[in-house]
């Protein structure tokens, strides 16, 4: 079968302001980023749906000696969706140096960001954007 | 499947070298090809971890190379690559080919030149061990992925960052001692909490002596049947256990506290080797981070889930504490040639059986434990030796 969310499909997605991922019409899980299987059962049988885009911040660190390419200091975060899964991306409406653990359990709302490739990234990409709520 | 035995190790001097990748592991291998009372024509093939020698030298496919540099160009030869876990990988495929009794002698190990790309680029490089559509735009790097880890352990059990820190600082002073008693140590100097408290910040809460160094280095090991290793030397150090565990990227993990890979893995070395945790006298294990020992020895069964940090600022985890980590000086003080690091903690724990290590000799080790883990936690093979 046809690979459904490919990552292309994905990011253009994500560039037109819709976050999507693939809901199991087996058991109902959430696979987000996209998989060929179910995260949670391993069906083919998913739809690709557009999420809540909303979350809730579960660690981070901030970048202070970054790759070839990247900017530091900047926030990356781990954000379990409220559909479940798990996903990584920036927090980018804070100041990296006021990060402290007190993040971890703030509800955040996801956006994106594109990210300029290097020669060895296969072209430009996106990265999900956080942003804290309230 | 018949026994294995390792028959002969060689390793080079960890840290900053002059030689190319191919040259430090023909030292290596040559070294335990002596040591084995073979010549490199006994040798049916090489399994080579090496992790970034693409980007290091612009060399591919290095394996054939190395074989060729040591005499043998016409034995198949291959590279395993498990980012950090690259030569435990290719040593499990080594006992399991002679295991299954298709080989009688295979040479195994690792070679690296991290070194050489220079840290942006190293860091560059090391990061594509994530995810890299869904993870490496974010500019996730390795030292990001334990400081995050670092954060969850914090939050999860309870324990304030600042005392963390301090517990992650002693893990650094203990390999750091450790590692004055290793000649081939890339470090051999003592360093205080103090010091790694007012470290810069790599990635936080990580500081840089939270994290081990880009290194250099090979190191090599000969696998033999328990015949031939029996007619080749006198002592001969049994595999008992293998294991290996994957895990996908990062965010499928969830709370990576728990590493799922090295649970898989470690199951396995125990089942086989039919021991357990209490019965394992040294232990060389992937110290890439303090917080990476911490997690390795919760996740290896030393320690209860969330313990582990107490664990080393009670001393349970010293040369001379209940469970030795790292007599070597771990891949902290030791050095983290990425692509020879399995290797190299072989090497540690064949000698520590052996009772060739002098200062840092845990006394009386019958079994030892190796156990590395690569990419972003999304591999882990463990070994289990015994004299
Ligand atoms: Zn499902």
């Amino acid at each position: 079968m046809e690979y459904k969310l490919t990552y292309n499909k994905y990011k253009e997605a994500l560039m037109s302001d819709k976050f999507c991922g693939l809901k199991c019409n087996k058991c109902g899980g959430y696979t987000v980023p996209p998989k060929k299987v179910c995260m949670e059962c391993a069906s083919e049988d998913m739809d690709i749906v557009e999420l809540s885009a909303r979350g809730e911040i579960k660690t981070y660190t901030v970048i202070r000696v970054p790759p070839e390419g990247f900017d530091a200091p900047y926030i990356v975060s781990m954000v379990e969706l409220d559909e479940g899964p798990w996903v990584m991306g920036n927090i980018v409406d804070l100041d990296p140096d006021k990060a402290t653990m007190d993040l971890i359990g703030k509800r955040v709302s996801i956006g994106h960001k594109v990210v300029k490739g290097d020669k060895f990234s296969a072209g430009d990409g996106v990265a999900l954007a956080f942003k804290l709520e309230g | 499947m018949r026994e294995v035995a390792v028959v002969g190790v060689g390793m080079t001097q960890f840290g900053m070298s002059e030689k190319t990748q191919i040259e430090m592991f023909s030292e290596a291998a040559m070294d335990a090809i002596t040591e084995s009372n073979i010549e490199p024509r006994d040798i049916q093939a090489l399994f080579l971890g090496n992790g970034l020698g693409d980007f290091e030298e612009g060399q591919m496919n290095m394996a054939p190379m190395c074989a060729a540099d040591i005499g043998i160009p016409n034995v198949p030869a291959t590279r395993f690559e498990g980012a950090c876990a690259s030569a435990t990988v290719a040593m499990r495929n080594a006992y399991l080919w002679v295991a299954s009794g298709f080989y009688d002698i295979v040479l195994a190990g690792g070679t690296e030149k991290a070194m050489a790309m220079g840290t942006p680029m190293a860091t560059r490089t090391f990061a594509m061990g994530s995810d890299s559509r869904y993870e490496g735009f974010a500019g996730i790097t390795f030292p990001g992925a334990f400081g995050m880890a670092a954060h969850l352990y914090s939050k999860k059990y309870g324990i304030p960052l600042q005392k963390l820190k301090e517990q992650m600082a002693m893990v650094a002073v203990k390999n750091h001692k450790n590692g004055v008693l290793n000649p081939k140590a890339q470090f051999r100097k003592e360093i205080t909490v103090e010091k790694v408290l007012s470290g810069i910040v790599i990635a936080d809460p990580l500081q840089l002596l939270d994290c081990c160094p880009f290194s250099d280095g090979a190191s090599a090991l000969v696998f033999a049947s328990v015949d031939k290793a029996k007619e080749l030397t006198k002592k001969p150090i049994y595999i008992a256990g293998v294991g290996q565990g994957s895990a996908g990227p990062l965010y499928t993990q969830k709370d990576f506290t728990r590493i799922k890979a090295r649970e898989t893995a470690v199951k396995q070395s125990y089942m086989q080797a039919g021991v357990g945790p209490k019965d394992i006298d040294v232990c060389e294990l992937h110290d890439c981070f303090t917080i990476a020992e911490i997690l390795a020895t919760e996740g290896l069964g030393f320690f209860e889930f969330g313990k582990g940090s107490q664990a080393v600022e009670e001393g349970k985890t010293s040369l001379n504490g209940e469970i030795p980590i790292n007599p070597s000086g771990g891949l902290k003080a030791k050095g983290h040639p990425i692509g020879a690091t399995g290797a190299a903690q072989a090497y540690e724990i064949v000698k520590q059986l052996r009772e060739e290590c002098g200062e840092r000799q845990v006394k009386g080790a019958k079994i030892g434990m190796i156990d590395t883990l690569g990419g972003d936690l999304a591999t882990v093979c463990n070994m289990i030796f015994r004299r």
